[in-house]
This record gives structure tokens, sequence and C-alpha cells, in this order.
């Protein structure tokens, strides 16, 4: 730490030797922004002391330090007695309140109303269908809510970032026109006579994907255009499927033990779990996630990069084993309608290994043995899938085209185009041909090409094929 | 003469306790009274005060409260507790304790190491 007295206006110079002083103890998880203000009242009380002793403020200033110890020890003093705050904590921290000058926490408790808010309002109106006799647990209406999931949940949590970074008119015009429009649409489709069509399970499917292009320019507060901010989005939806994740584990525990108690007084709780707790749970859940996920961004690691790393090399080795066997004992892909789909799913979760690697990498670090890793992964990932390909192509020209086929076949063309190009540029970037943003930079276009996909068939196909 | 560092670390609380005990009172003023009482022979690093003040804050023995100090800067000021209270007279019971007993083993010697009688006019003498 450098503590030499500068010669520089008495005044100034001692306010900068305090900064820095107190910047190197806010460097410590353990000593907690109020305990720094509470020793620097200390310091700035000894300082004073001893300037009307006659020292002067440079002279004071190094003697108050000394007088205050090592930061080294006070940090490992305030560590011994504030373990836990070693132990990042993120809903529950009040500290900063007390002191009420730390911005952060006083924007903290207005996005936790916001939440809030939202989060009911989403509960609720997960349950106005129900005023009109569709429930969630229908037959009859089946299809209603797989249908407009998307407008009780991602509406919400697009509402959540439109109040949260105060988006400008126009853009707010712009995202909400997105919801209204495809709500009016879907709706107004006439899958009815047809109940359970395939057209109608593929919108349910993937208007949510094409809609989540719209959260996205409502996240980045409409400022879609940067690379980096369309990077952050990745990242928040890679943290948000993972809350999501945790908290309807934590549904699901809830749920069950509602119905179990119940049970035990001879009660049956069913239908209220199915029709109140599962939909409003689903739909308020979201936005809580959402806020979960931007209140924690700060102070814990992001999951799913961690999850990467543990994954792509096991992953890598798996489809290694997999070729290395289909080699040598000479056996075919089969070429039914399940394979077709588990090779989407095996293209999805290796993009998203590869996704959530690339955001979290430092795009200035030289190439290392991870991405010696994830370009095998990608490689043999491709040349499996082509495989299949090769196998499904035969069948489909035989059998014809079915809206299922025709959108699993896209699908795997759309992320067969993006790994490969992935890999073209991964492969460039190991022998340090080109920097890694030219990566980053691809991975962030497509995300229009995913949103333009998922239109076409939420909202081309059933067109196309009639509905059927 | 200084003191060792474990002795210092578990006269901590006691003492704080008691310097709290006069009165509410903040970090500075707390190691300023420390200083006087002890006539400077105690030496605390300042910066380890403020633990110590956490951990008996936790543990109900004190409480601690923001307010604007006559400066005008912000200033967290302690007050002992009834369960503080109750603690220090426990603490104080077990300190006079050990002082007894150390006085016990200590006064005979006292009484050897003094000069013999007859030398002292020569000790105190003026060279």
């Amino acid at each position: 730490m450098d503590l030499k007295p500068a010669n520089h206006m008495p005044g100034d110079s001692l306010e900068k030797q305090i900064d820095a002083w107190r910047s190197h103890l806010q460097k410590s998880r353990a000593i907690s922004g109020s305990d720094v203000k509470e020793l620097e009242d200390h310091l700035r009380e000894q300082i004073a002391s001893l300037t009307a002793q006659g020292l002067s403020e440079d002279e004071a200033f190094l003697v108050a330090v000394k007088r205050m110890g090592a930061i080294d020890d006070l940090t490992r003093e305030f560590a011994r007695e504030h373990s836990d705050r070693l132990w990042k904590q993120l809903v529950l921290s009040r500290e900063g309140v007390e002191t009420g000058t730390e911005a952060r926490d006083a924007g903290g408790s207005r996005t936790t109303w916001l939440a809030i808010g939202l989060a009911v309002l989403a509960g609720v109106a997960i349950k106005i269908p129900a005023l009109f006799g569709i429930h969630f647990k229908d037959l009859d209406h089946g299809a209603f809510y797989p249908l407009n999931m998307s407008f009780f949940t991602l509406a919400f949590i697009a509402a959540y970032f439109a109040v949260d970074r105060k988006l400008p008119r126009r853009t707010m015009i712009k995202v909400a026109l997105g919801f209204v429009l495809s709500a009016i649409l879907v709706n107004a489709f006439p899958f009815y006579p047809n109940p359970g069509s395939h057209t109608q399970f593929l919108t349910s499917l993937h208007l949510p994907i094409a809609l989540w292009l719209a959260v996205g320019v409502a996240y980045v507060g409409g400022r879609w255009r940067g690379n980096e901010s369309r990077m952050d989005f990745v990242r928040f939806t890679g943290e948000l499927f993972i809350y999501c994740v945790l908290i309807a584990l934590g549904g699901g525990v809830l749920t069950a033990l509602t119905i179990q108690l119940f049970k035990a007084i001879g009660l049956n709780a069913e239908p209220l779990a199915q029709n109140w707790i599962v939909p409003c749970g689903l739909a308020g859940a979201s936005v809580i996630a959402t806020w979960l996920v931007e209140a924690k961004q700060s102070v814990i690691e992001n999951m799913a990069p961690v999850l990467t790393r543990i994954f792509a090399p096991l992953f890598s080795l798996m489809l290694i084993a997999f070729v290395i066997t289909m080699v040598f004992t000479g056996r075919g892909i089969g070429a039914q309608r399940e394979i077709l789909i588990a090779f989407d799913l095996l293209l999805v979760v290796v993009f998203g290994l590869l996704l959530y690697s690339i955001s979290a990498r430092d795009p200035l670090a030289s190439p290392g043995l991870f991405d010696w890793i994830q370009l095998v992964l990608v490689v043999t990932a491709l040349v499996v899938d082509v495989l299949a390909l090769w196998a499904i192509a035969t069948r489909i020209s035989e059998f014809g085209f079915t809206p299922n086929r025709v959108a699993a076949l896209g699908e795997n063309v759309v992320l067969l185009i993006n790994l490969s190009v992935s890999a073209y540029y991964y492969a460039r970037f190991v022998r340090g041909g080109i920097p890694f943003g030219r990566l980053t930079n691809w991975q962030t276009f497509y995300l229009y090409i995913f949103s333009a996909w998922a239109a076409v068939v939420a909202v081309i196909f059933p067109l196309v094929f009639g509905f059927e | 003469m200084s003191i060792n560092k474990d002795l210092v670390a578990a006269s901590s609380t006691p003492l704080v306790l008691a310097i709290l005990a006069e009165g509410d009172s903040y970090g500075y003023a707390i190691l300023k009274r420390v200083r006087e009482l002890s006539g400077g022979a105690l030496e605390w690093t300042d910066g380890m005060l403020y633990p110590v003040l956490h951990r008996l804050e936790r543990a109900g023995h004190i409480e601690s409260e923001w307010d604007t100090a006559d400066s005008g800067r912000r200033r967290k000021y302690y007050r002992i507790t009834e369960a503080g209270r109750k603690h220090l007279a426990e603490e104080r019971r077990q300190w006079r304790t050990v002082d007894e007993t150390l006085r016990n083993i200590w006064s005979p010697m006292t009484v050897v190491m003094k000069p013999h009688p007859y030398l002292l006019p020569l000790l105190q003498a003026e060279f």
C-alpha cells in the first residue's frame, strides 16, 4: 500500500490518502461497507486529534494509519469475527440500509417491490381465464395455456425490465406490440377444430423462443445494437434458467407436501394445487427469478459457466466414445423421428455448453486447454450430427414432410450452421489467427436467427400446413 | 512496559464492557479511555477494537446505533445491554479470582525480594 505523503495541496492530499486507504479496506469481503465507515470515522478523529497536537496532516495520517493496524491483520481479524460474510449472502442483506448511504441497496428495495408487485400481477393474470371457464388443468381447453404461457410469464419479465430500465417510450411500444400482436395472432389461428394439432404444439413451443428477443430488447434497455449488451442478455438467460429450475424444484416439494398434508386429514388438495399453486407459482416465479438474477449478478459467481466447465469435457468424452463405437461396430443410426429429436437436443446442449463458456471467457486471454476441449466437443458433435442427418434425410425423402419433421430438421440445420461457423472461428482462434471477439460477435448475431426461425415455426408453419 | 498479546485479548471484553457501563460511547473514545485507564500500558492496535465490539454486539452484550456526531459525520455508538451488565459482573468475579490467586502466590515472593531494611538508606541515597 502506497502511503507516501504526496506534495500537493494539504487538504486535498489528505482526502486522497484517505480515499486510497478506504478503497484498500473495501477490497476485503470480510469488512462490510458500514464497517469501513466506522473505521474511517475513527481514522478521521485520530487525525484531527493529532493535528490539534501540532502534527502536519500527512504526518497525522501516517500515524493514524499505523495505529489502526496493517490492513492484512485487520482483514484477518474481521474475517475471524464475520466468517459468514465470506459466504456471499443475497436476499437477506440489510447492510447499508442502516447507514442509508449505499445506493445499490436503496435501489434494491425499490426493485424488490417492483418484482413482488409484478409477480402478484402475473399470478392474478394467469387466473383471469378461469373467469371465462378456462382452467389450467382442463382437457376441453387443453391448448389455451400452453399457447399463451408466454403472455403470463415473459410479458411480465419484459414489464419488469421496462420499469427497471426506464425504457424509452418508443422501445416500450415496440416490445408491447410484439406481445400484443402475437397474442392476437396465435389465439385467432383456427386451431380449435383440430385440438392437439401438430402445428399448435409447435407454435406453443416456439412462440416463447421468438418472444424472448422482445424480452432481450427490454433487458438491454433498448440498446440492442451493442454486442456486449446482447452477451449480457445471454448470460442473464442462462442464470434465469438455472434459477427457474431451482425454484421449480422447491415448488415441486411445496406442492407435493401440500397434497400429502391435506390427504392426512382426508381432503383432496390436488385440484387446488393444479389450478392455483402450479399456475400462479409458475407465473410469479418467472418474475421473482428474474429479480433474483438481477440482484445477485454482482454478488455470486454465475452458475451456467461453472456447469459448462464441468460438463464440456464429459460430453466431449461421451461423443468421442460414441463415434469410436459406431466406427468399430459398424452400426448405423436408426432413422426414427425420436432420434431426430434426440440429435436436436444434443446440438442444443452442445450449443449451450459452447455459448456459456464463451460468455464467461476473458476475451483477451490466450487460447488454453479448455478451448481445445471446446473445439473437440463442437467438432465431434458436428460429425455425429452429420451422420444422423444423412440417415434421416434418406428417410424423410421416402415418407414426405410433416410439420414436426420439418421443424426438427430446420432446428438441426440452424444449429448445425451455428456450430460449424463456431468451429471454424474456434479453430482459427486456438491457432492464434483471430481475436476471440469474432466468436462472441458471431454468437450474439445468431440470436436474431434463432428468434427468426422460432417466429417462422410459430406463425408461418400453421398457415403453411393448414393448422394440421 | 508492554503486555502480552493473549492478556490484551482476554482483558478486552471486560474492559470494553466496563467502559460502556460508564456510559454510551464509540470506538475512538473507548480506545482513548483504555489508554487513560492503563496509563498507556495497554497498547491496542486501534482497528482490532472493532471486531471485539462486533463480537460483543452479536453476543447481545452491547447494541449499536448510527447517529450523527457533533462533527457532522455519521458515527456508530454502542450501548451496554442488561445481558452485558450481567456478563460484566461475571467477568469481574472471574478476574478477581485470578487476581487474588496471583496475589496470594506472589505476595510472599515480594517479601523475599524486598531489600533488607538495613540496606534501605543505602538504596535510597542520592548519588
